[in-house]
């Protein structure tokens, strides 16, 4: 056995199945040489390390997948398999020519579906499926996109059937998903194999990317306004993919609130007042795009959209409507469909369909149900198992002893049959072997001013038995890369600035209201967890102490104000605190650093595992005290990191006001003449001011002492008068954003504020005067979004 | 017939309301053959900042406007002269029902008044067991489309019991049928949903209804608002017909059609009101007064 392919040697394809390594006859594949052997003279221990390399990149990028129904803002790790999925650039040539064809099929049939309706009319398409369809969007119809297509970017689903030909399994054009992943499955696999990525001519992603942005970028008729990229929201099952592309193609990621429509224009609303955007690249199924014309239920669009469309003040990529593409049925029709409108049968097969509603098609699906899958014609993918009633290999699936036949002859207008594909398989490595895999790929076109491009590569996915029946692909499996492998030499391309270009700095966009907001949210609930933790911290280091019961009890219930249960170690409130905070985070992921998620991904993390064992007591005590740290080394992350724009002053600013305002609440009940023995070093302790007091007083603590440095102080940075010069100064910071004249209720509230501290005296500054402050201070908020962020 | 209609909707915020989009669709329709819209206006109080007159895909007049600061409130004033000619039909020459199915799935039609368009499930017309189980039990060998329309139609309206205090403009048709009580809203979503049932093509109108009875006729339920029925596609040959379940009796020279759609979502009269918490907020006034002619 020769160790250049000892891997090879020992990979046994299944009979029958084509696969992507070894070829019919046994023999390996020549585009997969090098990485077998690279592969193959690798120890397992080696591979392992090289592997974790590619793990360890996606954990610290922070890759997430969300199963369907999952609604936590977390996600699960995502499931990658190194080794990549390797094509001849000759092969994928031919598989870009008939995606490009098919692209141009799409493109024909939607305009004529929203526009002269000769497809129905001469019957080649029936009208009742369009009528019936939920995703032919009435408003749409008639209106003719500005840009002069409704596809710009979309994504075909592909496998390799049981005679070698490529099929395309599924067309995905409402709102794509997956070529962020690719993006970063190949950073991934990079990291994995750094130096034979380097040497074996693998087509480089950077330069469809980089076309597709300019694309994006050229249909803006407005120059000043903006390109961004319309999500649902954090709890898509795809956002992590949208904030990271949206970081890679240094666009804004949008939410539909942060969009208003005026005069037909759409607008973006900023700290800045509104800023105009005329390009949306979509990640939103079209339907929920505007509540007012399309589904009226929905929460995520933006009223009045559809206007702004009907005026020609806005290109959407794609055009609402065109998830009528996606109707399961439609793939019954196409193939003839493309032969009417270019005399040749499709370069590229999609998958054998058939339209129940035909009674010669019915007869036929009937006779050969048990080589398919039945389900509803108008849905736009094919069930998963559980979703809906559908029939596998001649079985119904979803209820107790179904009746195929009578099911059929019930709701045969309604029901799209298909045959059940088998795919190829491609190795994936696994206890120091190669074994095969059911596989398919997504591959995605750009529209550029030069045509379709379409990207040289893709996101595979890997299925997770050898079971190759396509269906078997729903229940999950891996991710994979896939390279495109070239016979020249691959001159790498990067979307950085080549360098004899001119220097020209980036002039970053206004910050938008919601991005604003979720900043200060995050600044805000942060310094909350921390001004809790130090409370309990506070607690329970005194429980087993010579405590007075007066103090404790006076602790408790400033905990329980706060809703935490004293008699928790790590309490239920405090997390809760800080999920808030990774909420806010995780709504920003395009504008956060990666770091700075990790670190508080991790803390939210540890928080969680520790809270199921710590005890309340000296145990509870020292957890918080490690928890501090990690807060401590979290702010450090972010306030190093952060440049110093909008961004920044809202974050700031949340943390301020939220630590003056602790800070006064805490004072007001501690330092009160009424308040327990002990409470005023309590005070100095929460406010991190121990040493400082005895430095600066050389006496036992006083109500005057504690006062003066902890709120007049302007030097201390845990004092009330400290956090309001730092208030000043951050609204000073963005006045200049401010569109109109007239300073905000919110710069006077402050100014106020700040005033009256430093006209106080230690005397002056009573409890009265305190919770003064301190409702004056919670004032601010409100007073700031309207300022700022609406 | 000439009328003139005055509709007067009006909203009080209980806060300020912030920046607001709406689209109101009230403007009685232009129907060739049975209704000339002689003149007609919307009038909105404040002025709004923006404001756009156009048609929907069903051909429905429709006012698009927005504000861009607060306001407390919203008034909205509809006038308009219509000259309705329309007749209910007094004979019956409607496809017979069993073949119906054959004019369906000859139709090539996408177009506003394609019947395809009221076949299946709409946003709040979805089908269910019940409403298709009381139509079809209803159904006799040799009927024509027309009587179908008819005997389900009367059937429900005896079933139901006209209610305005059970139901409010969300409630769900199968929550209104299973209680049997409702508005003219809530009969005619149980009707299209019993007609969808048993494959006749079936949509919503919106419109008003003459104030005051001819003399010596009963004043017609839902007069003092705005009126919804039915319209059912009774085959090629005749085509649409409508039907008020409300009042049970076919649509004619008392109905002044407003709008058509699949369901009260493609209809409403205005949209973008934002739900105030702490009960109905609106107000409304119709008058629907005879001309001589």
């Amino acid at each position: 056995m020769e160790a250049e392919r000892r891997l090879f040697d020992r990979y046994a394809p299944l009979p029958g199945v084509p696969d992507e390594l070894a070829d019919s006859k046994g023999k390996m594949r020549a585009v997969w040489g090098p990485l077998i052997a690279h592969l193959s003279k690798l120890t397992p221990g080696e591979v392992e390390a090289a592997f974790a390399a590619g793990d360890q990149h996606l954990a610290d990028a922070g890759v997430f997948f969300r199963a369907y129904g999952d609604t936590s803002a977390a996600g699960r790790d995502w499931p990658f398999s190194p080794v990549p999925i390797l094509l001849p650039e000759t092969e994928w040539q031919e598989i870009a020519k008939g995606l490009i064809e098919r692209a141009d099929l799409l493109e024909a049939v939607v305009a004529d579906l929203y526009g002269e309706n000769r497809l129905v009319a001469e019957g080649h398409l029936p009208a009742a499926l369009i009528a019936q369809s939920p995703e032919w969007l009435r408003p749409m119809v008639g209106v003719k996109p500005r840009s002069g297509h409704f596809l710009h970017f979309v994504g075909f689903e592909i496998g390799r059937g049981p005679d070698g030909r490529w099929w395309v399994l599924s067309d995905r054009t409402d709102a794509p998903s997956g070529a962020g992943f690719a993006l970063e499955n190949r950073v991934a696999t990079t990291q994995v194999f750094p130096k034979l990525y380097e040497n074996s001519n693998v087509l480089r992603l950077a330069g469809f990317f980089g076309a597709f942005r300019d694309a994006l970028d050229r249909l803006r008729q407005d120059t000043a306004s903006r390109v961004g990229i319309l999500t649902p929201g954090a709890l898509t099952d795809t956002y992590y993919e949208q904030a990271y592309i949206a970081r890679y193609l240094g666009m804004a990621l949008l939410e539909g609130e942060d969009l208003v429509v005026e005069d037909g224009h759409l607008r973006l609303r900023t700290v800045q007042g509104l800023a105009p955007v005329d390009v949306l690249w979509r990640r939103m199924d079209g339907i929920w795009a505007d509540p007012l014309e399309l589904r009226e239920d929905s929460a995520l669009g933006t009223p009045g959209l559809m206007s702004a469309i009907r005026a020609g003040h806005v290109t959407m990529v794609n055009a609402l409507g065109v998830g009528v593409l996606e109707t399961q049925v439609l793939m019954a029709f196409l193939p003839a469909i493309a032969r009417k409108l270019t005399g040749k049968p499709l370069l590229l097969p999609n998958v054998a369909t058939w339209w129940c509603g035909g009674a010669r098609e019915l007869a036929h699906v009937r006779a050969q149900a048990a080589r398919m899958m039945i389900a509803p014609a108008l849905a736009t993918r094919m069930p998963f198992e559980g979703s809906t009633v559908h029939a596998v290999a001649g079985k119904l699936q979803g209820v107790e002893d179904g009746d195929l036949h009578g099911w059929l002859t019930e709701n045969a207008q309604g029901l799209v049959a298909k045959e059940l594909v088998t795919l190829s398989t491609t190795p994936v490595y696994h206890q120091g072997e190669l074994t095969p895999r059911p596989m398919t790929i997504r591959m995605f076109l750009a529209r550029t001013a030069d045509g379709w491009q379409v990207m040289p590569g893709g996101f595979g996915r890997i299925g997770a038995s050898t079971d190759t029946a396509a269906i078997s692909m729903r229940n999950g499996g891996a991710v994979a890369d896939v390279w495109v492998v070239s016979d020249r030499k691959v001159e790498p391309v990067s979307l950085l600035t080549p360098p004899h270009a001119p220097f020209v700095r980036a002039v970053p966009g206004p910050l938008p209201s919601r991005a604003a907001d979720n900043l200060f949210w995050l600044g805000r609930y942060v310094e909350r967890t921390e001004g809790f933790a130090r409370l309990v911290r506070a607690y329970n280091s005194r429980r087993s102490e010579a405590a007075t019961e007066l103090l404790l009890d006076s602790i408790r219930a400033r905990l329980k104000a706060y809703g935490i249960d004293p008699a928790q170690g790590v309490p239920k409130g405090l997390l809760r605190t800080l999920a808030a905070a990774v909420g806010s985070a995780s709504q920003i992921r395009d504008r956060f650093s990666v770091d700075g998620w990790a670190a508080l991904k991790d803390m939210e993390k540890s928080m969680t595992r520790i809270a199921r064992t710590a005890q309340p007591g000296n145990d509870a005590a020292q957890v918080m005290g490690v928890f501090l740290r990690k807060i401590a080394g979290f702010s450090g992350l972010v306030h190093e990191n952060m440049f110093r724009a909008a961004g920044w002053q809202f974050l700031t600013i949340g943390r301020s006001l939220e630590r003056a305002s602790m800070m006064t609440d805490l004072l007001a009940a501690l330092a009160d003449p009424a308040a327990p023995q002990g409470g005023l070093d309590l005070a100095i302790e929460i406010g991190d001011s121990t040493m400082v007091h005895r430095q600066r007083y050389a006496v036992v603590s006083s109500r005057e002492t504690v006062i003066d440095l902890l709120a007049l102080d302007e030097m201390n940075p845990r004092s009330v008068r400290f956090q309001l010069d730092g208030l000043r100064a951050r609204l000073n910071d963005l006045a200049h954003l401010r569109s109109h004249d007239g300073g905000p209720r919110v710069e006077t509230l402050v100014h106020d504020l700040q005033a009256a501290m430093i006209g106080h005296s230690v005397h002056s500054l009573d409890t009265k005067a305190l919770k003064a402050i301190h409702a004056g201070l919670l004032d601010l908020s409100p007073a700031l979004g309207d300022a700022y962020l609406h | 017939m000439i009328y003139d209609i005055k509709l007067a909707l009006g909203y009080d915020y209980a806060g300020s309301a912030g920046a607001g989009r709406h689209l109101v669709r009230v403007m009685p329709l232009e129907v060739p053959g049975q209704q000339r819209l002689v003149s007609g206006e919307v009038r909105v109080d404040p002025t709004p900042d923006e404001r756009r007159d156009g048609r929907d895909f069903f051909g429905n007049n429709l006012v698009e406007f927005s504000f861009r600061a607060a306001h407390d409130g919203l008034d909205l004033v509809m006038v308009a002269r219509v000259d309705r000619h329309a007749v209910a039909p007094t004979e019956d020459r409607s496809t017979g029902f069993a073949l119906l199915a054959r004019d369906l799935a000859a139709c090539r039609d996408l177009g506003p008044g394609s019947p395809l368009h009221m076949v299946a499930a709409s946003p709040r017309v979805t089908p269910d067991a019940p409403t298709a189980v009381f139509a079809r039990d209803l159904l006799r060998p040799g009927q024509t489309c027309l009587q179908v329309v008819q005997t389900v139609g009367r059937a429900l309206h005896d079933h139901m019991t006209f209610d305005p205090d059970a139901t409010d403009v969300d409630t769900p048709l199968d929550e209104a049928f299973a209680a049997r009580k409702g508005v003219c809203q809530d009969y005619s979503h149980i009707l299209i949903a019993c007609l969808r049932g048993v494959g006749v093509p079936a949509g919503y109108v919106s419109g008003f209804l003459r104030t005051e009875p001819p003399p010596g006729k009963p004043r017609l339920e839902g007069a003092d608002a705005m009126h919804a029925w039915v319209r059912a596609w009774c085959g090629a040959a005749v085509g649409w017909v409508e039907y008020d379940p409300t009042n049970a009796c076919l649509a004619g020279g008392d109905h002044i059609v407003v709008a058509y759609g699949r369901d009260y979502s493609d209809v409403a009269p205005i949209k973008g009101i934002l739900r105030v918490s702490g009960g109905q907020n609106g107000r409304q006034a119709v008058d629907v007064i005879p001309l001589a002619g």
